[in-house]
This record gives C-alpha cells, sequence and structure tokens, in this order.
C-alpha cells in the first residue's frame, strides 16, 4: 500500500501520522453496482428478518427458527437443533466458513470484501445516507470545506441522526438471535429485558454508528486482518480489479487524442475511477489493500470509455496471469477456466467434504445418550445381606423435542438387579423404565446390587428409547468388590 | 530530521535515521490511531486512581473506588448466602419426617449435607462415609441407632456416648473377660456361637457350648437370634456387617475387653438447619430407611397431652 508515495516528493515533507483523507465517492450505476445493491439487499434483510421467522418445533421447544439460547445451551437453526456436546457441528461450519473465504478468495479473488463483509454493507448504506443529505461528491466536498455555521450544524445533526437509528436497528436487531424476538421486543422497549440485552445494543449501536460513520475505509486498511492475510493469498491466477496500463497508458483527454492520434491511450484521465472509489483509492496505481474489488470503478470507466466511443474495459476484472497475456497481445483466459483449476478445486473438495460430512452426520445422529460415571469413594459397598452395592450415577440425554420412556438394562453381571434412589431395594429388577422430559437430560443414581460371591468385572448399561429401535445407546463401566483387595 | 530522502525502489520518504546504513521508511500511521493510544494512556491514569495499581512496600494502592477481589470475594459469598436464605428457612421450618415429600427442598438439603459433611463427618467416617474400623459405614443398610431421617438426627444432634448430655445414644457392652464374668474358655465358645450366627465359621461342639453362654449373657440385648436392637444400640451380629472386624481375634476381644466409640453431639457445634441437612444427606447415600411410624400408644398419649 503505497498510497503515501501519491505524493510527489517536492511536496512538503510526510509527518509520522497521516490525516484520513474523506472519501466522497460519487454516485454511479452499472452492471457491478447493481450486483452490489442486490447482495446488499439480500444481506440487510437476512440481517434484520431472520430472527422473527417463525418455525413450529411443538409444545417443548420454542418456536422460533434461528435461535442462540445460550441461558439453556441450545442452538436452533429451523429443523436442526444442536446441544452443547455436538458443538462440533458449530465448528465444522466455522472451519467451512473459512475454507469458504479460501475457496472464493481464489476463484474470485476479494469478491467477500466487495460485496458482502458487513463493513463493506453498512459502509455503502452510510454512504448513501451521506448522499441523500449533503448531495453528491462535489457537493458533499463542498460543505466539508465550508465553514460551521447553523445550515451545516442542521445538515450534519440530521445525517447523524439517521446514522444513529440505523445503528440502532443494527444493535438492536442482534439481540434477538439470542431470545424469543417478539417477546424480548416487547421486554425491551417496556424497560423489562436484561440488562446485558441494553449493553449489546448499545455496544454493538456505537460500534455501527463510529465503524459504518466514521471509520469506514479505516477498518479496511488498519483494523481488518483479512486484507492482510488475503495479500498472502492472492496469486497470479487471482481475480483482481486490473487497471490495463498497456492500454490506457499515456494518459491523455479526448481533446489531446484526437490533435495527436497514436500519441495517447485509451485513458482520457478523468479521474471518474478515482471519484467513484468508496475507499478513495486510484486503482491505476495497481492492486493495494485498500481495493476491496468492489468493481465500481469498472462501472464508471466503462460508462466513460462508451462515451468517448472506445471499447469496455481498461479497468476491468482480470488475473495478473491474463494481464501479462493480454500485454503480449494473446486471448486472455477464460474466467470459467480460472475457476477450474487445481487450488478452486482443492479448496472446493476439502469445503465440500466437512459440509457432506457434517450433513451425514446430520442426518445419521440419534436423540439419545447415555453416559455413566461411577462412584469411586467408596467402590463398593457390603450389605448386611452379604451381597455387594455399586452405585452410578446415570445421565439420559432425551434430544428430542418430547418426553420419551427410556428403559435402562443391565447386560453381564450374572444375578445382579439395580434400583434408583426413589425406589425400594425390594423392587430392584434387571430392566427399569424411566420418563425423561423433552429436550432435558435426567441424572438418576443407580444402585447396583450382585450376589456376595461376585468377582470384580465389567458389565453394560444398556438404554433403549421407546419407539425407535435405532434411538438406544449403551456403556460399559466396572463393578467393584471386596475380592482381591 | 536530517537526511530524509525518498527511497528509490519503493518510492516512499524514509524517517531520516540511519543505523549502519539502515534506512526506516515513513508510512504513516494514521491520525486517528495516536488519538487512540493517548486515549489508553488517559484510562491507564483513570484506573490507576480508581483501581488498586501501584505496589508498596507491603501493600498497593487502594484506588478511590476502594474495590478488592477479597471485597468482591465478599460480595459473592453474601449474595449466596441471600439466595439460599429462602431455602435454609424453609428447611427451618420443615420437621425432617416431612422432608420427603418436598422434592425440591430435599435436593438443597442434600447438597448442604454433602458440603457440611466434608467439613465435619470426613475425620472420621471418610470422604466417601464408608467408615473404618469402629467408624460405622453410612451407605450400607445396617444402622445401630436407625436410618430413618428422625433417628439419623437425633443421632447427630445428640451423638453416642457424649458425656453430659442426657440425651445421648448409650450402650454399654459389659467387659466380660476383663471383669471375670466369663471364663476365656466360654468367651472362646461365645465367640465360635457369634461367627456361626453369620456362617462365617460352621456349628460346631464349641459353638453348641457358646449358645447356652450366649443366651444367658449376650441374648438381653442382642437377642436370642443375635440380630440386635436399636433400643440398645446393640449391633446385628448375624449379618454380613462388623464394626470392627468379623474374624475370631476382633469378636473375642470385644467380648472380653470391648471399645466404646464416642461420635460427638452435633447439636452444640452446628445449627439445626446444617444438622437437618446432614441428616438428609446421610439418608441419601443408599441405606436411608422409610420414616417408621411411632407405635400407637405414645402417638395417643402426646395427642392426649396436647388436648389436655
Amino acid at each position: 500500500m503505497n498510497k503515501p508515495a501519491a505524493i510527489k516528493p517536492e511536496d512538503e515533507p510526510l509527518g509520522l501520522y497521516a490525516k484520513r483523507e474523506p472519501v466522497f465517492n460519487r454516485r454511479i450505476d452499472g452492471k457491478f453496482r447493481r450486483v452490489k445493491w442486490a447482495i446488499m439487499v439480500m444481506c440487510l434483510a437476512i440481517y434484520w428478518i431472520t430472527p422473527w421467522i417463525r418455525w413450529d418445533r411443538g409444545p417443548y421447544a420454542p418456536d422460533q427458527a434461528v435461535l442462540i439460547d445460550l441461558a439453556h445451551r441450545r442452538f436452533y437453526m429451523f429443523s436442526i437443533e444442536i446441544w452443547p456436546q455436538e458443538f462440533y457441528f458449530v465448528a465444522g461450519l466455522l472451519i467451512m466458513a473459512g475454507i469458504g473465504l479460501f475457496l472464493v478468495t481464489s476463484a474470485v479473488g476479494r469478491a467477500w470484501c466487495g460485496y458482502a463483509c458487513p463493513q463493506t454493507v453498512w459502509t455503502d448504506l452510510f454512504q448513501h445516507v451521506d448522499r441523500f443529505f449533503d448531495g453528491d461528491r462535489n457537493a458533499r466536498f463542498r460543505l466539508y470545506k465550508a465553514p460551521w455555521g447553523p445550515a451545516k450544524i442542521a445538515r450534519r445533526l440530521a445525517k447523524w441522526a439517521v446514522y444513529l437509528a440505523i445503528s440502532f436497528a443494527t444493535g438492536g436487531a442482534w439481540i434477538f438471535y439470542f431470545a424469543d424476538a417478539p417477546t424480548l421486543h416487547h421486554e425491551f422497549w417496556t424497560g423489562t429485558a436484561a440488562p446485558v440485552a441494553y449493553g449489546t445494543v448499545f455496544v454493538l449501536t456505537m460500534t455501527t454508528f463510529v465503524l459504518g460513520g466514521f471509520m469506514r475505509e479505516q477498518v479496511c486498511i488498519y483494523m481488518c486482518p483479512w486484507p492482510r492475510i488475503q495479500t498472502a493469498m492472492l496469486d497470479e491466477k487471482s481475480l483482481i480489479v486490473t487497471y490495463k496500463d498497456w492500454r490506457g497508458e499515456p494518459r491523455g483527454s479526448v481533446k489531446k487524442a484526437e490533435k495527436n492520434p497514436g500519441q495517447f491511450g485509451d485513458c482520457i484521465d478523468c479521474n471518474q475511477c478515482v471519484a467513484v472509489c468508496p475507499t478513495g483509492i486510484d486503482i491505476r496505481q495497481g492492486t493495494q489493500i485498500g481495493c476491496i474489488t468492489c468493481a465500481l470503478c469498472i462501472d464508471a470507466c466503462d460508462r466513460v470509455m462508451k462515451e468517448t466511443g472506445r471499447p469496455r474495459g481498461l479497468i476491468d476484472y482480470a488475473t495478473l496471469e491474463d494481464a501479462e497475456r493480454e500485454k503480449a497481445g494473446q486471448e486472455p483466459t477464460r474466467h470459467l477456466k480460472l475457476i477450474w483449476r487445481p487450488r478452486t478445486i482443492l479448496y472446493f473438495c476439502v469445503w465440500a467434504g466437512i459440509g457432506l460430512a457434517l450433513l451425514f452426520l446430520l442426518g445419521t445422529r440419534i436423540h439419545t445418550d447415555l453416559t455413566v460415571a461411577k462412584d469411586r469413594n467408596p467402590p463398593y459397598i457390603l450389605m448386611s445381606d452379604g451381597s455387594i452395592r455399586n452405585a452410578y450415577t446415570l445421565r439420559l440425554r432425551n434430544m428430542e423435542g418430547r418426553p420419551r420412556q427410556m428403559e435402562i438394562t443391565i447386560e453381564g453381571l450374572p444375578g445382579a438387579a439395580m434400583w434408583t434412589e426413589d425406589m425400594a431395594r425390594e423392587d430392584a429388577a434387571r430392566a427399569l423404565t424411566r420418563a425423561v422430559p423433552a429436550d432435558e437430560t435426567q441424572s438418576v443414581r443407580v444402585y447396583v446390587v450382585a450376589p456376595s460371591d461376585t468377582a470384580s468385572q465389567d458389565f453394560t448399561f444398556k438404554l433403549q428409547a421407546a419407539g425407535n429401535a435405532r434411538e438406544k445407546d449403551e456403556s460399559e463401566v466396572q463393578f467393584d468388590t471386596p475380592e482381591g483387595q | 530530521m536530517a537526511n530524509k530522502r525518498v527511497d528509490a525502489a519503493t518510492n516512499t520518504e524514509t524517517v531520516g535515521h540511519e543505523w549502519d546504513g539502515i534506512e526506516e521508511l515513513n508510512t504513516p500511521l494514521p491520525r486517528w490511531w495516536l488519538w487512540t493510544f493517548y486515549l489508553t494512556i488517559l484510562f491507564s491514569i483513570g484506573y490507576v486512581i480508581a483501581y488498586p495499581a501501584l505496589p508498596g512496600l507491603h501493600k498497593a494502592t487502594e484506588g478511590m473506588l476502594g474495590w478488592s477481589s477479597r471485597g468482591q470475594l465478599d460480595d459473592e459469598l453474601k449474595s449466596a448466602a441471600a439466595e439460599r436464605a429462602k431455602t435454609v428457612a424453609a428447611l427451618k421450618d420443615m420437621p425432617i419426617e416431612q422432608l420427603p415429600q418436598h422434592p425440591e427442598l430435599m435436593r438443597a438439603a442434600v447438597a448442604g449435607g454433602a458440603a457440611a459433611f466434608k467439613v465435619n463427618c470426613v475425620q472420621c467416617h471418610g470422604a466417601g462415609a464408608a467408615g473404618s474400623s469402629g467408624f460405622p459405614n453410612l451407605n450400607d443398610d445396617d444402622w445401630l441407632w436407625g436410618g430413618d431421617l428422625q433417628a439419623i438426627q437425633q443421632t447427630l444432634i445428640h451423638g453416642v456416648r457424649q458425656p453430659g448430655d442426657d440425651e445421648t445414644r448409650v450402650s454399654e457392652m459389659p467387659a466380660f473377660g476383663r471383669d471375670g464374668l466369663l471364663t476365656p474358655a466360654q468367651i472362646q465358645d461365645t465367640t465360635s456361637f457369634v461367627l456361626s450366627l453369620s456362617g462365617r465359621e460352621k456349628p460346631s461342639a464349641a459353638s453348641q457350648r457358646g449358645r447356652a453362654v450366649f443366651e444367658a449373657n449376650c441374648a438381653i440385648c442382642h437377642g436370642p437370634e443375635g440380630k440386635g436392637s436399636r433400643q440398645f444400640g446393640a449391633p446385628n451380629l448375624a449379618d454380613a456387617i462388623w464394626l470392627y472386624a468379623g474374624n475370631r481375634d476382633a469378636v473375642s476381644s470385644q467380648i472380653s475387653n470391648p471399645r466404646h466409640g464416642v461420635m460427638p453431639a452435633w447439636g452444640t457445634r452446628l445449627d439445626p438447619v446444617t444438622i437437618k441437612m446432614l441428616a438428609a444427606y446421610v439418608h441419601s447415600l443408599g441405606g436411608g430407611e422409610e420414616f417408621a411410624p411411632a407405635p400407637a400408644g405414645t402417638e395417643t398419649g402426646a395427642e392426649a397431652a396436647a388436648v389436655e
């Protein structure tokens, strides 16, 4: 990133600290701008609407389609419910998101930065607010330079109020992912929501206000690690926004070019590419960390090329390799072919592999689980009739949204019987049935008693949920006796 | 800032210093970054004033807010006690025999009892309440003085052989050998009989002779079949559980020169709620017995007394 180098050496010397150059990007319409609009609307809509989607899960589970229920340690996503011990699904999704970014970078460069990153989406939104209140590029620049007076203050306050409203809506929507949205919405406005809800909304409102309203491209250039990581990931086959200097240079206005045919390149030095850039860079200096590849400069340049009757694509998506080929007068590689290369295929395979594995696990997982913890102190108890008792704590997990009967049986350990703390020993048996409430873990202490001549050995607790033969689990545990001690 | 120049390779200005031919390029930091840095300095000054920060010889500065980690712990303990207060009050008013009808309260009592047990009881009864020679195992189904909630609570409050407590549990087995009540041969015969009760020794001529001695001397407390009596705190000699040990040496030694263990009366040391919780915990260990209603006679007697 050599932006300061653009300042000519004969200018006054640089300080150690640079003031932020405000960006007043011009409104532009074009192919990529429309894609950007569509993605922006989609992202914002997903963000704001998702918590309000309902999903019927029966009487025992919340009816919010997407809900991260931290208090009850459940994560709901449509028909999927994740328990804390199944967090590997979330870990898998995060790994997929990471590899997905690699995949996208190798296939279409910094598309994430340019179109879908929240910082980009919200900055874009705030820049439209700027345009609405202060006008387009030149008007905003004039207002920026203008001395502070009542009119400017009024405009600024109005604009910042809208910033704040958007920020509040942004921060406010976040909490709805963590609790029942309609209830929390009501609680929020009646002042009865949890303090953490208000705190979260305040913090996220302020971060949106500051990062989207004022920091903008500074976040991309100085704060975000992703552009730095991407500089390491881009290679000669990565799609980047390229100014085709071999075609554009030397720059000259339309008039100059008409006077001196053949002397000048296609770039008429109209500066439109700089004017529309949301991060305020000059793409003609080559790719740089401030370039989020949003392609608005391509739209701007294409329009100018059309107006001056020159072929489009003076600034265009191209790879470094293609740039070399074009410079040498060869045909550029087709974009589809660029995507179809070992690196992207490898990333895709890893990404899809993890996705398929997760889907497989999701499809085959059962909703019944048994874990057994043996009492180790004392390891066994001698009963007055000479028999030997061991105690175990069984945790029966019913991960379904309805109460279920579950049968516990003992396998092995001849002559043994068991009873629970809420039963009498007289009712001891080799099989017990427990009613486990919906979506809950039931902890039950089980006493197992075996005849006096039993040797220490392993046996198995089996758990079978009623109604579905597949819904079962088992756990092998030790039975301790005084023998050999 | 001498020697400022523009580096030809990068077209970037240097900061102007040079160390053995090494120069640094000037890539300016954003100004807001500097202000953020100054803000953090301001914050740290405020922090040093508000919170304990600067170390001294004996202690650090205390800070104007008066915060300390111990104070925070204290507050947390206070709020925990406040949260517990309702349960404690409910336990206080609840007669222990009614506790099983309130599962929620019972669970709380068992949890509280487990904590109190670790402080007060593990020294003798062991961390798992499994006891050891002379100290009863509290997990099993054999009780010297009764295993329902009320009996356990009674034992806890008044202890066993606690001097100075009128209601303490007392059993005083005579020293048949030491005091010359039985001859050594009789003691050996009685030992044989006692061990035959639980099948540890096969019936023999000695055990036959011992039976007569037992019936004359021991059956009054231990019962004719040696099944013991909770009224006297006399252990069941016919089961698999032994307070000391179930072998010839230990049994004959106990007959000739018995040991009498003491359990402190906790009623003078612990508050009633803690004792209730301890009783609930011991009862929950697996050998707890159903509360047996008092015999009809005494009940009506009590009612009559209440009416009067």
